[in-house]
């Protein structure tokens, strides 16, 4: 058992992958000799070559155009988007082409790396979080890590399996610490998990929001409330089975989410969660999630992003229907 | 420039927003993360700072084929475009695309190209094996290639091309020459990729320490005159300090504010909601 934080953790997994399978290949901008401008990739060319740890020239549509090409010529590629707000040039070739490629004939195991969300205090286009747009894509796999012992599974499990999956990293969490244990059988790829559990109501979150779902339980827990945590890991295909059973056992359930809350996530599981879970609801599902306009200016992004009141305030509302 | 002209810059252009007449602190307010950076590129001829790298060369594109279907190219006094990008944006698709576009609509618009050698991590040699400027060949229109780092001739060559765009010459793609003396970013590390004489030898090539050597040597200003100058530099570049720690952070609700031109009903009622969630913390700090 290690502790390390969650962007270590993905250096491990990566660097696991790549001694695993001299099929396995890493593409990005700056992934290198800078290893990344968040460092996941740090030390990795040295240690595997730089045809298997590629800085591309600066094209996204091309990292992705060309790593389809390279799967059907065997290769695993593992790409990296810089930043959430620069996928957008290579929308079109993982929307038309990676997702639909198996459906036509056979699959592409590629795996794009995204770190996604906000909080750090960046320029616009560096907190975006776009895991709707690929989860709506039939054809693609979507999962994000929300810990290190996560980080360091499930990526080595989407780098082996042959389904192409948007990998998505909590950015402001990179630097959270937690243990890893590398001999553990990992837990699945696509399964929902209890983070916490608890009796009195659920709240179901994801990537870099399972920090402030817990933190928001652990203060809940001060005024006597057992809020049930599950982190759901798998966006798509969504796990719902451990969703609905804490659903039947509290009665209440509230999503979080940082991307603005039409048309996104959260509304997915509203929909399921009423639709299977009718008659144990005590209220409406709620969902706490970025507000429905572009990504703010950083100075008044911790207003936009859902936090701990936030949170908290769902709950109330939930209790108080 | 001549006053008709339209820029569309990267995120590097400050100081053709100067020339522009922008007040220096706009930028600053998006970098300093208060706002969206908003003046009006109509007004101030000189369009959004864009981060999305290479996306502008498609906007200018645009602007121009506009210019010329207004009639206004095609004499003396004709507007014309400008579109600066960086090295590593001449491998997006998008900048290729805009060299397509501006050679078949034969666009009033200038292809200024800062190739500093380096896209954050990554030299030259990752974006092309041949010089930059000689692409504009292929797509029809000329490249060339001038010392970026002497003011005088970018100055010449970049007036030339746009005085040919504005006459109804098509476009020109100039590739200036020059090196990244800094790191990218704050968060940017450039030891890690590159060697500390490369940067030394680029430093005596200032090119501000060149443009006051020539003047001096052609006796075109004296010492009084470069005092005068270093202190009104000293002193905008102490006051701009100073705005910059003053600006103010932005009331948490004016994030839902100038989304639409026409609003919105959804926004309005988000709005109205975070206001009452807000209030309800009256008397806390929040
Ligand atoms: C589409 C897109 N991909 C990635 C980035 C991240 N990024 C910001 S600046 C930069 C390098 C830009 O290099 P270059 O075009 O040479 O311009 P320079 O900053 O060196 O002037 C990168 C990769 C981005 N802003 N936009």
């Amino acid at each position: 058992m290690e502790t390390v934080t969650i962007g270590k953790a993905l250096n491990l997994g990566l660097r696991r992958a790549l001694e695993d399978d001299p099929k396995v290949i890493l593409m990005g901008e700056d992934i290198g000799r800078l290893g990344g401008v968040f460092r996941i990739t740090d030390g990795l060319q040295k240690d595997f070559g730089d045809d298997r740890v590629i800085d591309t020239p600066l094209a996204e549509s091309g990292i992705v155009g060309t790593a389809v090409g390279l799967c059907l010529r065997g290769y695993r590629p593992v790409l990296e988007i810089q930043f959430d707000g620069f996928v957008y040039p290579a929308y079109d070739q993982i929307v038309s082409q990676v997702a639909k490629m198996h459906y036509r004939s056979r699959g592409l195991p590629i795996v794009i790396r995204i770190p996604f969300g906000g909080g750090i205090g960046a320029v616009e286009h560096h907190s975006e979080s776009p895991e709707a747009y690929f989860s709506h894509t039939a054809g693609l796999k979507v999962v994000v890590c929300a810990n290190p012992n996560d980080a360091y599974w499930m990526i080595q499990q989407a780098i082996a399996s042959d389904d192409p999956i948007i990998f998505f990293e909590p950015k402001r969490r990179y630097w959270e610490k937690g243990p890893v244990d590398t001999d553990a059988e990992p837990y699945p790829l696509h399964a929902a998990r209890v983070a916490r559990p608890g009796t009195d109501a659920t709240v179901v979150a994801y990537g870099p929001m399972v920090r402030t779902a817990l933190d928001a339980a652990t203060a809940a827990a001060e005024e006597g409330r057992e809020l049930e945590v599950i982190d759901l890991r798998s966006i798509s295909p969504l796990d719902m089975a451990p969703v609905y059973e804490s659903v039947r056992k509290t009665g209440r359930l509230v999503v979080v989410h940082e991307a603005p809350s039409n048309v996104g996530v959260g509304a997915e599981i509203a929909a399921r969660v009423t639709e299977q879970c009718f008659y144990s609801l005590e209220a409406p599902v709620l969902r706490v999630c970025g507000f429905n306009v572009p990504y703010p200016a950083a100075r008044v992004e911790e207003d936009f992003l859902p936090d701990l009141d936030r949170v908290l305030d769902a709950v109330d509302r939930s209790f108080g229907w | 420039m001549r006053p008709q002209d339209m820029a569309f810059p990267t995120y590097r252009e400050h100081g053709v927003l100067y020339c522009r007449g922008i007040d220096p602190i706009m930028p600053l307010g998006l970098f300093r993360g208060v706002d969206q950076g908003g003046w009006d590129p109509i007004e101030m001829k000189f369009a959004m700072y864009t981060i999305v790298i290479g996306a502008q060369t498609l906007h200018a594109t645009g602007y121009a084929m506009g210019i010329a279907m207004d009639g206004k190219v095609g004499t003396e006094d004709g507007e014309a475009v400008i579109a600066y990008f960086g090295d590593g944006a001449s491998s997006q698709g998008d900048v290729n695309e805009a060299f397509v576009w501006s050679s078949v609509f034969h666009a009033p618009v200038v292809f200024f190209c800062q190739n500093n050698q380096y896209a954050i991590s990554e030299p030259l040699e990752r974006q092309t094996r041949v010089p930059l400027y000689q692409r504009a060949h292929g797509f029809g229109f000329p490249g060339v290639r001038v010392d970026g780092n002497d003011v005088l001739a970018s100055y010449a060559v970049t007036r030339a091309a746009l005085d040919q765009a504005r006459v109804g010459q098509g476009p020109t793609l100039i590739e200036a020459y020059t090196y990244r003396m800094g790191a990218h970013t704050t968060s940017d590390d450039p030891t890690r990729y590159r060697i500390a004489s490369e940067v030394e030898a680029w430093q005596a090539k200032d090119p501000i320490l060149r443009v006051r050597r020539f003047l001096e040597q052609q006796g075109l200003a004296d010492q009084s005159f470069f005092g005068e100058v270093d202190e009104q530099a000293r002193v905008e570049a102490v006051k701009l300090r100073e705005r910059v720690l003053e600006l103010p952070d932005p009331a948490p609700v004016t994030m839902f504010d100038h989304v639409f031109p026409n609003g919105s009903p959804e926004i309005d009622e988000e709005r109205e909601q975070f206001t009452a969630y807000l209030s309800s913390f009256a008397g806390e700090v929040h």
